[in-house]
C-alpha cells in the first residue's frame, strides 16, 4: 500500500441479526497510524462493527478494505489484524511466551527469530522474566500486557481493541491506558478501539466515532465533539451537557459563524451557534441548546451576554480541580456548572446570575 | 437441647441413618464378593470360611479366564478408541454446528442411554446376523461403541460448552486456520473431557454383559460373559475372584476420570 492509502475503509457496512439491524450503514476511513475510537452505548453496533473488521462476522452489505484490499471474502486468519479481547482470550494451556509466539509460529517464522521477537516484545510491555508463566499465574494487568504483546508482535496492519480495560480497577486502568497510548504512538500502529466509556475515549483517541443505533452519529476529534456536538445524543453521551429546549427563530450571520435566535418554552430568548456544516436547522425547528458546564460565567453588575439566566445554588460538590454546582433556575429547570476550585466558593442558597455568549452554546435538532 | 449443627440433633441422626442404610443396602452387595473371593470353602457362600488365595490361583491357571480377560481388554480398548473419535466429532457437531435436525441427531446419539439394553442387544443381534458380524470381535466392538458413544458425547460436550469461544476467534485472528486452531487450541483444551469420555467408554465395554451374551460365541467370549456362563453352571468361588479383578480395574479407571475432571480448565 502506498503511504496515503487509508489503513481501513468501511463503505456502507450493514449487518442484520434476524429482525434487528445491528449495523445500519457505517462509513469510516482510518488513516495510517491513527488511533480511532468507536464510542457508543451497548447495542449501538460498535462491537458488531469490530467483529466484521476482524472477520468473525460477514457484513450483509457494504465493503471493508484493509490497506486498500477488499476483505469481504478473506477469512480472519488471513486478515493480518491483531486483536485484544475484552477478556484477553489468552490460550490457557500455553505460557505467556508461547501465547506471544503463536502468531509468529502460524506465519512460519524461524524459531530463533521467534525467540528474539518474543523476548523483545515482552520487554516492550514490561514483562521480561514472566514468559514462562501460564496466564492463570498472571495478574489482570499482566494478562492484558500479554494480550497486547501477542496482538502487536507480528506487526499487524491494524490493531483492534475490544473494551480491553473494563476488567481493571481504576488506577491500573489509567496506567494501562497511558501505556497503550505511548506504545501506539511509538510503533505508529493503526488502532481501532471500541468502548462505551467516554472518558476513556477522550484520553486515548485521535478521533472518536460516536455510534448510536447502528450508525455513526458524529466523527471528529474529542474537542470538536465536545464543543460542537452534531446531535442531542452526542451532546449527552460525550461529556456533561446542559440542555435547553426551544423553537428556532431567525438564523443570522455568514456561513461559518451562523447563529440562531431561539425562543425557549419558558418564554425567554437565547442565541446559539450552528455547527458550520449544519443545514438541518431551519426556522421553527424544535431545538436542543447545549452549553457545557464550564462555560457560563457569573454576571457582575453591568455585564451583559446574549444568554442570561438567574438561579440559586442547590448543591456544591468538590471534585479536586473543580467544583460542581447544581443551580436551580428561576422559571424552572436547572443548570450544572463546573468551575475551578481556586476561585470564590459558593455555598448552597446563594443566588447568582449567569451569562454566556452565543459562541459557547450549540444548537442542534431536539429529535 | 443442642443447636441445629450438633450431631445429636434429630435431623442429623435421620440423615446419618439414611446414609448408613444406603451404604449397607446399595454398596454392600457390590462389596461382598471381595471377602467371598478369599474364602477357604469349596462353594460360593456367605459368610466366607477361612482365608485363602486358592481361587485367585485357579483363576490364573484356567485358560478360559485369561482368554476372557484378554478378549475383554481388546474389545474395551478398541471400543474406547472408536467411540472416542466418533463421540468427539459428534460433540463438536452438536455443540458447535448449526444444521437442521440437530436435536434429532442429538437424541439419536444419546438414545442408547434410554433404550433398554435387551432391545439394543436383540437389534444388534438381528442386524449383525445378516451381515455375519455376530460372534466376531468387530461386531462386538461396534455394538459396544453404540453404547459408549453417549458417554463420550456428554463428557466432551460439557467441556466444549464451558470453553470460551473467544479462544478460537483469538487463534484465528492470530493467523491459525481452522485445522490448526483445532489441534493447537480446541483439542488441548477439551482433552480432559476427551480423556474422561475415553475411560467411560472403556468401562462401558469392560463390564457389559447383555449385548455381549448375544454377540459372542463359544470361541470368542469376554470376561463378563464367561462369568455369566460359570455362575449358571458351577457355583465356584473363582467367579468372586474374577469379579474382584473386574471391579479393581473399573475403580482404578474411575479414579483416573476424577483426576482428569479436576484438570478441566474453567474459562
Amino acid at each position: 500500500m502506498t503511504a496515503d492509502t487509508p489503513a481501513l475503509v468501511l463503505g456502507g457496512v450493514r449487518k442484520r441479526f434476524g429482525e434487528f439491524t445491528a449495523v445500519d450503514g457505517v462509513d469510516l476511513e482510518v488513516r495510517r497510524g491513527e488511533f480511532i475510537t468507536l464510542l457508543g452505548p451497548s447495542g449501538s453496533g460498535k462491537t458488531t462493527t469490530l467483529r466484521m473488521i476482524a472477520g468473525f462476522l460477514t457484513q450483509d452489505e457494504g465493503s471493508i478494505r484493509i490497506a486498500g484490499e477488499e476483505m469481504t471474502r478473506v477469512p480472519p486468519y488471513r486478515r493480518d489484524v491483531g486483536m485484544v479481547f475484552q477478556n484477553y482470550a489468552l490460550l490457557p494451556h500455553m505460557s505467556a511466551a508461547a501465547n506471544i509466539a503463536f502468531p509468529l509460529a502460524m506465519r512460519g517464522i524461524q524459531r530463533d527469530s521467534i525467540r528474539d521477537k518474543v523476548s523483545s516484545v515482552l520487554a516492550l510491555v514490561g514483562l521480561s522474566g514472566y514468559g514462562e508463566r501460564l496466564p492463570r499465574q498472571l495478574s489482570g494487568g499482566q494478562q492484558q500486557r500479554v494480550a497486547l504483546a501477542r496482538a502487536i508482535v507480528f506487526d499487524p496492519t491494524l490493531l483492534l481493541l475490544d473494551e480491553p480495560f473494563g476488567a481493571l480497577d481504576r488506577k491500573l486502568r489509567a496506567q494501562m491506558q497511558a501505556e497503550v497510548k505511548s506504545l501506539q504512538r511509538r510503533l505508529g500502529i493503526t488502532t481501532l478501539f471500541v468502548t462505551h466509556d467516554q472518558e476513556e475515549a477522550l484520553v486515548l483517541s485521535d478521533r472518536i466515532a460516536v455510534m448510536n443505533a447502528g450508525r455513526i452519529a458524529q466523527i471528529g476529534a474529542a474537542e470538536h465533539l465536545y464543543r460542537r456536538p452534531a446531535s442531542r445524543f452526542v451532546a449527552e453521551f460525550v461529556g456533561e451537557a446542559n440542555l435547553f429546549r426551544g423553537r428556532a427563530g431567525v438564523i443570522a450571520g455568514p456561513a461559518p459563524a451562523r447563529t440562531v435566535e431561539v425562543k425557549l418554552e419558558s418564554g425567554a430568548a437565547m442565541r446559539a451557534s450552528l455547527a458550520p456544516g449544519d443545514r438541518a436547522v431551519h426556522y421553527g425547528a424544535d431545538l436542543a441548546l447545549v452549553v457545557r458546564p464550564e462555560r457560563p460565567r457569573r454576571l457582575i453588575a453591568g455585564a451583559a451576554f446574549e444568554n442570561q439566566v438567574a438561579g440559586t445554588v442547590a448543591e456544591a460538590t468538590y471534585l479536586g480541580e473543580t467544583v460542581r454546582y447544581r443551580v436551580t433556575l428561576e422559571g424552572g429547570g436547572e443548570i450544572v456548572l463546573r468551575w475551578p476550585a481556586e476561585g470564590e466558593r459558593l455555598s448552597p442558597g446563594t443566588r447568582l446570575e449567569l451569562g454566556w455568549p452565543a459562541s459557547d452554546m450549540t444548537a442542534v435538532l431536539w429529535a | 437441647m443442642g443447636e441445629a449443627g450438633s450431631w445429636r440433633s434429630p435431623h442429623r441422626l435421620a440423615l446419618l441413618a439414611l446414609g448408613v442404610a444406603t451404604v449397607i443396602f446399595l454398596v454392600g452387595p457390590m462389596l461382598v464378593v471381595i471377602p467371598m473371593s478369599f474364602t477357604g470353602a469349596k462353594i460360593l457362600s456367605w459368610p466366607p470360611v477361612g482365608f485363602s488365595f486358592q481361587w485367585y490361583a485357579k483363576m490364573l491357571e484356567d485358560p478360559q479366564w485369561s482368554r476372557g480377560f484378554l478378549n475383554s481388554m481388546q474389545v474395551a480398548t478398541l471400543t474406547a478408541i472408536v467411540s472416542t473419535i466418533l463421540g468427539t466429532l459428534a460433540a463438536l457437531g452438536i455443540v458447535r454446528g448449526r444444521f437442521p435436525g440437530k436435536g434429532i441427531a442429538n437424541a439419536l446419539i444419546l438414545s442408547p442411554l434410554i433404550v433398554p439394553v435387551i432391545i439394543i442387544a436383540i437389534g444388534f443381534f438381528a442386524f449383525y446376523s445378516i451381515t455375519r458380524l455376530t460372534g466376531s470381535l468387530p461386531g462386538l466392538v461396534l455394538a459396544h461403541t453404540a453404547l459408549a458413544v453417549p458417554f463420550v458425547v456428554i463428557n466432551v460436550g460439557t467441556v466444549l460448552r464451558t470453553m470460551d469461544r473467544n479462544l478460537e476467534l483469538a487463534a484465528a485472528s492470530l493467523g491459525a486456520d481452522p485445522v490448526r486452531t483445532f489441534w493447537r487450541v480446541t483439542f488441548p483444551i477439551i482433552l480432559p473431557g476427551v480423556f474422561a469420555g475415553a475411560l467411560f467408554a472403556f468401562i462401558t465395554s469392560w463390564d457389559e454383559v447383555v449385548v455381549s451374551i448375544f454377540m459372542t460365541s463359544t470361541r470368542f467370549r469376554t470376561l463378563p460373559v464367561e462369568m455369566w456362563e460359570q455362575v449358571r453352571q458351577v457355583v465356584d468361588p473363582t467367579v468372586a475372584a474374577v469379579a474382584t479383578v473386574v471391579m479393581v480395574v473399573t475403580t482404578t479407571l474411575l479414579l483416573f476420570v476424577l483426576v482428569a475432571r479436576r484438570r478441566v480448565p474453567v474459562r
